[in-house]
């Protein structure tokens, strides 16, 4: 058990000391959610009183396309390098590699959301109705349900012919329920009309069900042949 | 008597998707069989 | 067995056209409804003979996956044995059968749990290795055109009758999630098709299947605090009607069931060539270096 865990905080650590090296992706990313974020307030440009309803879903898919193009280069470098091939000969447990990169496009993903969410409420006049407190869980499970299975699908997309558009095609049915989730939890904590504990036990649910399927079955993709 | 127009568009659309898919299937089966038939099986 | 695919085209489809006889002609008027009503005897039919080929789908998967190594085929093996006694004495347990939805039989559930193991089974036994991939797409392809006819006849039946077009509602919206997963499936096959692709599209058809019951309770909630007209008619059926609609649900799935048999049949014949290609362009490379490739017999009682 300590192996997993060392493997993987030290992969983690190199991803995260490459990324800040380079900042490609970082700064490419940091430009790409304040362009989605200006491209939607013109889009949808309602009086205050409505805008509460439909921010969540404005948010969240805001956040959704952010991560896809975060989520696909993820295994760019390990491709290029042919790191994948070295890990599958390597008698390092084939999870360790997998948390490393969940947590790595979670922390990144949690950045882009952070830098996002100040935008939002900017431009959309935001104030929380609600146990505005309850944001904080929505955005750590809603974000693991993203990046968990983003990760693995972009994992299982690099043997595609189209990588780049397998990956979204895979995501989004599978993260439909999610999505609810996140979309009625934000609406129901600004609005403050509902109750979002039901949809955060999902989400909570949700990311426990999927994450045991994906460190169950990443194994099999990494050395399926 | 307006919504039995409905009762055969839904007919007609039914017939049409199975229709279209088994029309492939077969072809696909065809094909098969030709190369089969090339290939000196 | 071979043999016998021209004879059972024609009795299935008999059996489909007396039962859209059955259904556009003998079953009674429904009365408030009126004659539209008629599409619910291919439309929900429809609905259980996708689900069902999805079904098929989900356990040649997970029997794929588990086939990779012989301790993981017999632990789920005996897992699912387990799954379906446990879910066969379930329904009668009195905390258990107070939960039931009303107009559900113990009994029915039960049968249907003890289904599971022996479905699981007999698929393991007559679709051996590659076979069982085989069957998976053709059980995904075959459901994808059924589970299609019910995203179309649906809205075509609800606009008449309700004022429109769709709704948010338990089925129809879980229909959808559904048939999105499986098109991502097909297309996860067609765009991979490498020797990865099985394990692959195995892999997404456990995720897909995790995704549903999440996907039921998260509609089933949203419909709690967003009451919506409800479509497709709930409620119990008039006799008569219930019996022209097991009827052509029997009919269905027997039409069904044969377009995947002969789609199963198309794909392994694929195989074969595809093989018979490769050994070719193998010996015209190894006849150079004198060696010989014979290709492997693809052996199937079906």
């Amino acid at each position: 058990m300590s192996s997993l865990r060392s493997i993987t905080l030290a992969t983690l650590a190199k991803d995260i000391r490459l990324e800040w090296r380079s900042k490609d992706a970082l700064n490419s990313m940091l430009f790409f959610s304040l362009l989605v974020v200006v491209i939607f307030s013109f889009s949808f440009d309602p009086v205050a009183e409505e805008s509460r309803r439909i921010v969540g879903g404005l948010i969240w898919v805001a956040f959704l396309f952010a991560a896809v193009v975060a989520l696909n280069q993820t295994w760019a470098r390990e491709l290029r390098n042919q790191v994948l091939d070295a890990y599958r000969v390597s008698p390092a447990p084939a999870n360790a590699l997998f948390l490393a990169k969940v947590l790595g496009n979670f922390i990144f993903v949690s950045v882009l959301e952070a830098l996002m969410t100040p935008l939002f409420i900017v431009f959309y006049n935001l104030r929380a109705l609600g146990p505005a407190w309850q944001l904080i869980p929505l955005a750590i499970f809603g974000t693991w349900a993203l990046v968990v299975n983003g990760t693995f699908f972009a994992a299982m997309s690099l043997r595609t012919r189209n990588r780049e558009i397998m990956l979204p095609l895979l995501l989004f049915p599978i993260s439909i329920p999610a999505l609810m989730a996140m979309v009625q939890a934000t609406t129901a904590i600004l609005t403050g009309e509902a109750s979002a504990r039901f949809w955060l036990l999902l989400l909570l649910t949700y990311d426990v069900v999927f994450t045991t399927a994906c460190l169950a079955l990443f194994g099999a993709i990494l050395h399926a042949e | 008597m307006n919504s039995v127009r409905f009762l055969y568009a839904a007919l007609i659309a039914t017939a049409l998707i199975h229709g279209t898919y088994l029309i492939s299937l077969f072809r696909r089966y065809r094909r098969l069989r030709q190369q089969m038939k090339d290939l000196g099986k | 067995m071979k043999r016998a695919f021209p004879i059972l085209a024609v009795l299935t489809t008999l059996f489909v056209a007396y039962g859209f006889y059955l259904g556009l002609f003998v079953a009674p008027t429904e009365r408030t409804m009126g004659e539209v009503q008629r599409i619910f005897y291919f439309h929900a039919p429809s609905g259980w003979t996708a689900f069902w080929l999805f079904f098929v789908n989900f356990i040649a998967s997970v029997q794929f996956l588990a086939s990779a190594k012989p301790s993981t085929q017999r632990a789920a093996n005996w897992i699912v044995i387990a799954v379906g006694i446990a879910g066969a004495i379930a329904p009668f347990i009195p905390q258990v059968r107070q939960e039931l939805p009303t107009g559900v039989y113990p009994g029915s559930v039960a049968t249907t749990m003890l289904l599971l193991p022996v479905v699981y089974l007999l698929i393991g036994k007559y679709f051996p290795g590659r076979n069982l991939d085989a069957l998976a797409v053709a059980a995904a392809e075959v459901g994808v055109v059924f589970c299609t006819v019910v995203l179309v006849t649906g809205p075509l039946w609800a606009r008449p009758v309700w004022g429109i077009w769709w709704t948010w509602d338990l089925r129809l919206t879980s229909t959808l999630v559904l048939w999105l997963i499986y098109v991502s499936y097909l297309m996860l096959r067609r765009l991979t098709d490498n020797a990865q692709t099985p394990v692959l599209a195995a892999v997404l058809a456990v995720f897909g299947a995790l995704d549903v019951p999440l996907v039921y309770f998260s509609i089933w909630f949203f419909r709690t605090q967003h009451p919506q007209p409800v479509i497709g008619g709930g409620g119990s059926l008039d006799p008569r009607m219930a019996s022209v609609f097991w009827t052509n649900v029997a009919a269905f799935s027997c039409f069904g069931a044969l377009v995947c048999w002969a789609r199963y049949r198309v794909e392994l014949m694929n195989r074969d060539v595809e093989e018979a290609h490769a050994v070719e362009s193998l010996q015209d490379v190894g006849s150079s270096a004198g060696v010989e490739a014979k290709p492997a017999k693809r052996r199937s009682m079906l």
